[in-house]
């Protein structure tokens, strides 16, 4: 079994990387370099340097062979992440600022064909909804918002990010593509991590389920976490949609990824997400035939942190109560609890569609104590926004 | 066992101990007890400095500890030269750990950016505690503009691996006129024996007692160990040899012929 060596830091972007690899489609090759993995193969990964990356070990880790050996996988993960991360698990809180959306992507409950009645919130409106995160006790905030740049300009997320920054300590955008420029522009207005999901690697897979808007653009897409590393963004978070295409491949792409971006903006921490589809307004499970088993998401998490020591690894209210409580501390640094996902969602619960339904329905003060009960430091504050301002 | 002095201020405990990665800040407070410490090092990323009921703070005995604030995190000398500022403006502690560490994955510290903010930080009338890599001549340029000790690492923070840097260790302790604090990566209490009787003047230790199984007892193992080095030391050890060396002459009886 023969796997081309990582990219080195002289490549200015990974779309050609992911060609070379084939890991962008036409990924034939791939299927039977997982089936051929050994026994051998996955325990040589599991004695290799822990924490470290290299696309071969990686293959190991998650190819079907590697499934009889999610155990010592998981004693391994929970080992590193305790000692890189210790006894802490860092919450955070979205709030969805606008479902008004020009993308139409077929898995998402905020498609521009879909009828619903939709909602943008004014900066007041915005402040509103971080003020009763605030008194739960949250510090970390994420603003969410799809594809409404009409209305969420750079101008609305400076003026809120200004007037966030006396009440949080970190706050981050899960938006719409942004250039480097305004990226910039963001960092300086105290928004220091950014989350955008390349949804699959494959290219005819990513043609088949964003049918329309400026989304729909694959190289223009992949373009954008380089975007955030130019701009000195602190934190950048990754993720595919898992449940497009074989979790597997996306896997060894989605690696791929984060390698050559560690490597070339080398200041800023790249954390991975696990979006997994379930079912939303107008999400016909029935389309989508690469779903992940319980087994699949687990295998996939230890997979990444046996490979990426340090890097976050962040499981939203997508996933259920019970799931999301046996993974903290196997590699899980960071959580969302409480969460709405809809614009307005916390002072009103009834309030427009949101994006995808929240399975983990416990507030804050429920999840922090089962934190508690499970030996971990709930961590409110893990940043500071005097980094960036007196 | 003799006293820790810095920047004129003397300590019976030459253990320093961090304040992150414990399960709660009651367990932590319970192991900064077991330690014997008197020096204590908070991230000011991770706590509210300017609020005296902040979790982690509240249980830091200020008349007990002299509490350290760092600057983890910080990317270059700007924003390390901030927040030290704004620490001391919030609590009057003059004193802080610099780190510089713009790379988030090993937390290794940028010795441009140190000592250009050693520098400023100085002149403003800091007592300045660098943390750095084990460089000898970086070590000699931060005594130069006035660092209150140097702080090199063992290996990288948190990964216990010991003192893989000892050769460069032991040069920055025979040439350092500051107190030589070893810093990071100081995963077992016979590492820190190590560091005290290669000449140490004290270690720092946080993710070793954090994330041990029983934090409170590691702290009490990882004090006994720094005294036993400094013990060693201080009665001057013999250096290791290959050969083997009788306790009585085994030619003393030439000098009767």
């Amino acid at each position: 079994m023969s796997v081309q060596a990582t990219s080195t830091s002289s490549d200015a972007s990974i779309a050609p990387l992911l060609k070379s690899q084939r890991l962008d489609g036409d990924r034939g090759c791939w299927q039977p370099r997982l089936g051929e993995v050994t026994s051998h193969d996955v325990e040589s990964a599991l004695a290799s340097r822990p924490g470290s990356y290299s696309l071969a070990k990686l293959l190991a880790l998650v190819s079907p062979a590697a499934e009889e050996y999610l155990e010592p996988m998981a004693a391994l993960s929970q080992r590193l992440t305790l000692q890189r991360f210790g006894r802490a698990m860092r919450l955070y809180a979205p709030v969805y600022l606008s479902n008004y959306c020009v993308n139409r992507c077929q898995y998402c409950g905020f498609n521009h064909d879909n009828t619903f009645t939709r909602t943008r919130l004014s900066v007041d409106e915005a402040m509103a909804e971080a003020d009763i995160l605030a008194a739960q006790g949250y510090r970390d905030i994420l603003l969410v918002s799809s594809e409404d740049k009409a209305f969420i300009t750079v101008a609305y997320l400076t003026e809120l990010a200004e007037r966030l920054r006396g009440r949080f300590s970190f706050i981050g955008i899960e938006i719409f593509q942004l250039s480097a420029a305004q990226y910039r522009q963001l960092l300086d207005a105290g928004i220091h991590g950014v989350t955008l999901y390349q949804e699959t690697y494959d290219r005819a897979v990513y043609a088949r389920y964003h049918l329309g808007g400026p989304k729909a653009k694959y190289d223009m897409r992949l373009r954008a976490p380089e975007d955030m590393g130019q701009a000195g963004m602190r934190e950048i978070g990754l993720g595919v949609l898992l449940g497009l295409a074989d979790w597997r491949i996306e896997t060894l792409a989605l690696a791929e990824h984060a390698s050559h971006l560690m490597r070339q903006y080398w200041q800023s921490r790249i954390s991975f997400s696990f979006p997994r589809l379930r079912p939303a307004c107008g999400v016909p499970p029935t389309e989508f035939p690469h779903l992940l088993s319980d087994r699949n998401l687990v295998q996939m998490m230890l997979a990444l942190r046996l490979c990426f020591a340090d890097a976050g690894i962040v499981l939203s209210t997508r996933e259920p109560a019970r799931l999301r409580d046996q993974l903290m501390g196997l590699a899980v640094t960071r959580i969302s609890a409480g969460s709405r996902t809809s614009p307005g969602g916390y002072k009103d619960a009834k309030a427009s569609t949101g994006q995808f339904e929240v399975s983990d329905s416990r507030s804050p003060s429920e999840v922090v104590a089962v934190i508690k009960d499970k030996g971990f430091d709930p961590v409110w504050k893990d940043w500071d926004g005097a980094f960036s301002h007196a | 066992m003799d006293k820790l002095t810095i920047a004129g201020r003397t300590f019976d405990s030459r253990l320093l101990v961090g304040t992150g990665k414990f399960s709660s800040p009651q367990v932590m407070a319970q192991a900064l007890v077991a330690s014997g410490a008197q020096i204590v090092t908070v991230a000011l990323r991770r706590v509210d400095i300017d609020n005296p009921a902040d979790d982690t703070l509240r249980e830091i005995d200020r008349d007990r500890y002299l509490l350290l604030p760092n600057t983890s995190g910080a990317r270059d000398a700007e924003e390390a030269v901030r927040l030290s500022r704004l620490a001391r403006a919030a609590t009057g502690i003059e004193w802080v750990k610099l780190e510089v560490t713009p790379d988030p994955y090993y937390l290794l510290p940028c010795p441009v950016e140190t000592l250009k903010a050693a520098e400023i930080l100085v002149k403003d009338g800091f007592v300045v505690l660098p943390y750095i890599n084990a460089d000898p001549i970086l070590a000699k340029r931060l005594q130069d503009v006035g660092t209150a000790t140097v702080m090199p690492l063992g290996s990288p923070i948190g990964s216990n691996q010991g003192l893989k840097t000892r050769v460069s260790l032991e040069i920055i302790i025979e040439q350092s006129s500051v107190p030589v604090v070893v810093d990071a990566g100081l995963g077992l209490p016979s590492h820190v024996a190590e560091a005290m009787e290669i000449g140490a003047d004290a270690v720092l230790v946080n993710t070793a007692i954090a994330t041990a199984a029983d934090p409170v007892e590691m702290a009490a193992a990882f004090k006994l160990a720094v005294e036993a080095g400094r013990k060693a030391y201080e009665a001057g050890p013999r250096a290791p040899t290959r050969n083997a060396e009788a306790s009585s002459p085994l030619t003393g009886f030439l000098r009767d012929s």
